[in-house]
């Protein structure tokens, strides 16, 4: 009984040791590839954990608010984690942009899509595919895109939309789609476009894209959430996000 | 009025997609569940296993091997496209492919219990009286199969209108053609739509208590029937 009971004494400790080295971070869906890597560093460089969540930043939101137990949430935009701190469920002055995205209108089709955007007026493509510009802000900026262009009445018959970014460049790298509106981090990097065509949307057609980081309630007194916040900032993970065609 | 006119549309397009995909499982089935139902062949057990498939299968697995497959570089994708039908991802056939698949177990097994309970001898009966297998099959068999068909009918109608994975992979979310029900629960509830959510997520509730309900009624009476 009494060794028994040492045992499970034992395995509490562990556990809560372990606990204290780990966070838990909900990550927008497409900060997934940098997130990846910046993880991997993060954690050869401090020996925190850092265990990795990604969806769609709506989805995390209601998560977050029904108890789920994420500490760090790195959104998609800047009015989620500004809500989440407005309802007490994020610590406040806690929030910082960790990265600006950039909307790229991306073929799986090498020599597809032009350097100037031209083939949204002249291509005789079927399906063009957006993330659901209700729930994703690269969605959001894509029609913001085709307004500016004057393209969205041509185009919205041919629109299929994921449910996220990530599912909206499944879409396009099947075939399925031939061109879409994605994150540049999606099909960049080290600083290049990994494969087909693509065209970079000028910052000027579309609202800039802020994703914003913020420290969660039940993050509050880890010292790992804190050593990633900062880790985000560092020289280090901004390198890495850069590779991606993030600006800051 | 609680639903939007876009509920509206995806509600009258999830009966749509279930209204044909139960006709045509009714329809593809026959067949198969009878087959299944008589045959000594030693593919009986590798096909029952086939048809089961999608009963554990997660439907992201239905979802991503269809997106795949039936994509411009997929053989099936190149096969319609050489029968000049273009692709199937996107469009509400599409869906009906998928949800022929996803709903397969929820038709043949039902009608193949339903073979198998009538057993030989009445087949062998109406042989001696000197109907011919066709003969037998539709006026012996098919009748006495009938509680067979009705759940299989109910069953592959409601299962496709639960349907969710596979749409939401396959169907590229466009208003009256792929955005069914269940997608259009998933949108209002991630755009924090709470009320929207629950109109049509309750409806969902009862409506599948209704259908249970139905399907244990009639299974209760039908047997007298025949009897």
């Amino acid at each position: 009984m009494f060794k028994a009971l040492a045992v499970v004494g034992f395995a509490f400790a562990t556990l809560q040791a372990a606990h204290a080295d780990q966070v838990s971070v909900a990550v927008a869906a497409n900060f997934t590839a940098p997130m990846q890597k910046i993880a991997a560093a993060f954690e050869a460089d401090t020996g925190h954990k850092a265990a990795l969540a990604f969806g769609a930043t709506g989805k995390f939101y209601a998560q977050i608010t029904n108890g789920a137990p994420f500490q760090i949430l790195l959104a998609a935009d800047d009015t989620t984690p500004a809500k989440l701190e407005r309802e007490g469920k994020a610590v406040a002055h806690s929030r910082f942009t960790y990265a600006v995205g950039t909307l790229v209108l991306w073929s799986a089709q090498p020599g597809y899509v032009d350097a100037q955007g031209a083939v949204l007026k002249t291509g005789d493509f079927k399906h063009l595919a957006i993330a659901n510009p209700k729930l994703a802000p690269y969605g959001l900026a894509a029609t913001q895109v085709m307004d500016k262009l004057g393209v969205t009445a041509a185009l919205t018959p041919r629109l299929v939309q994921g449910e996220n970014i990530a599912q909206t460049y499944q879409f396009i790298a099947t075939g399925n789609a031939s061109l879409g509106f994605v994150a540049l981090s999606q099909v960049m990097a080290d600083g290049k476009i990994t494969s087909g065509s693509a065209w970079q949307v000028p910052t000027n057609l579309y609202e800039p894209i802020r994703q914003d980081a913020i420290l969660l309630e039940p993050g509050k007194d880890s010292a790992a959430a804190a050593a990633l916040l900062k880790y985000l900032r560092g020289d280090k993970a901004r390198a890495i996000i850069q590779s991606y065609g993030y600006s800051f | 009025m609680p639903f939007s006119s876009a509920d509206l549309a995806a509600i009258g397009l999830t009966l749509r997609l279930a209204g044909t995909t139960m006709v045509l499982l009714l329809v593809l089935c026959t067949p198969l569940a009878w087959w299944l139902a008589h045959t000594p062949s030693r593919w009986r057990g590798p096909v029952s296993a086939m048809v089961a498939l999608p009963l554990v299968l997660p439907p992201t697995v239905i979802g991503f091997y269809l997106l795949v497959t039936l994509g411009p570089n997929g053989p099936m994708g190149q096969f319609t496209q050489w029968l000049g039908l273009g692709t199937l991802p996107f469009t509400f056939w599409g869906l009906v492919v998928g949800s022929l698949i996803y709903s397969l177990p929820f038709a043949v097994q039902p009608l193949q219990h339903a073979f198998e309970a009538i057993g030989q001898r009445p087949l062998e009966v109406a042989a001696t009286l000197g109907a011919g297998p066709l003969d037998r099959f539709f006026t012996v068999a098919l009748p006495l199969a009938r509680p067979g068909f009705i759940t299989a009918a109910i069953l592959s109608f409601a299962h496709t209108v639960g349907e969710f994975g596979v749409v939401l992979m396959l169907g590229g979310n466009i208003p009256g053609v792929t955005r069914v029900v269940s997608v259009q629960i998933y949108d209002h509830v991630e755009a924090l739509e709470y009320t929207q959510a629950h109109w049509l997520a309750g409806g969902m509730v009862l409506f599948s208590f209704v259908v249970l309900l139905g399907l244990n009624l009639t299974r209760r009476r039908i047997p007298s029937m025949v009897q």
